[in-house]
């Protein structure tokens, strides 16, 4: 199986808007009705629904623009979130939990706390992130079935 | 225990979703960040947070909560309303503080461990 080939399962795909506070959580409600509809088990609903807003919360937070999708496959549910943005300088201190680089507007609001990668990375069987400076970043999480 | 009996016992406001005083309250969680009660809150739970603006119905309707709960008297925002009305989450305004909100609450839920 090629890299690319989950790709064939999509499932969703939704578009995030930077500083779309206003909306925050649209994306992860869809995608939260969507697994419901395919009949998956709530406590797999759970962590994505987790994993959709932080990964919904970040885009807003810190790109321009990004792309939400989701694969359901046979045996897992591939979530990914790429945008265009400022990207990450180092991935290794973002996934600490507690570090943030989040402004006081995003504060304000409850979010910037720095648990959101750490919460997609706990949420995740596989949790794949890549990130270029001034370019954007990509998540990418699957979620195993394990027969549920 | 019915949001309802919790309201009423807690002399708490009901700001939206009347219809929905029915729903099984089967535990609580507090907090103001919303990464963390996303992370370990449960569905069913009575969240109490002192934010008013609309993302605390983004992630009570994600995590199914039985209903939210605004200490120190702040008044929620009509968007927060809006949106809490289109998702069936009622909102609630305490005039107490979150410590005696939630130390009330628990009494409450928890009558043999108080």
């Amino acid at each position: 199986m090629s890299d690319t080939d989950y790709m064939r399962h999509l499932q969703g795909r939704y578009e995030v808007h930077g500083r779309d506070f206003v909306d925050a959580g649209l994306v992860s409600s869809q995608i939260k009705k969507g697994l419901k509809s395919q009949g998956i088990h709530e406590d797999i609903i759970r962590r994505i629904a987790v994993i959709a807003f932080e990964a919904e919360v970040n885009i807003i937070s810190y790109a321009t623009h990004g792309v939400i999708s989701y694969y359901l496959l046979p045996d897992s549910i591939i979530f990914e979130a790429i945008d265009e943005g400022q990207g990450i300088e180092d991935i290794e201190l973002a996934l600490q939990e507690g570090y943030s680089t989040a402004d006081d507007s995003i504060r304000e609001m409850g979010f910037g706390a720095g648990m959101g990668l750490a919460n997609i990375k706990k949420s995740s069987d596989i949790f794949e992130i890549t990130s270029e400076l001034g370019k954007g970043t990509r998540v990418k999480s699957t979620i195993m079935l394990n027969g549920k | 225990m019915m949001l309802e009996t919790i309201a009423e016992r807690l002399s708490l406001k009901c700001k939206c979703c009347w219809e929905n005083l029915k729903n099984d309250v089967t535990g609580g969680y507090a907090g103001d960040l919303l990464s963390d009660v996303m992370a370990n809150s449960a569905a069913g739970n009575i969240w109490v947070t002192r934010q008013v603006h609309q993302n605390i119905v983004a992630v009570a309707a994600l995590k199914e909560h039985a209903a939210i709960v605004i200490v120190q008297g702040a008044t929620p925002e009509k968007e927060t309303l809006d949106k809490a009305t289109k998702e069936g989450i009622p909102i609630l305004v305490a005039d107490l503080g979150e410590f005696e909100v939630v130390g009330r609450l628990y009494q409450l839920l928890y009558p043999s461990q108080g």
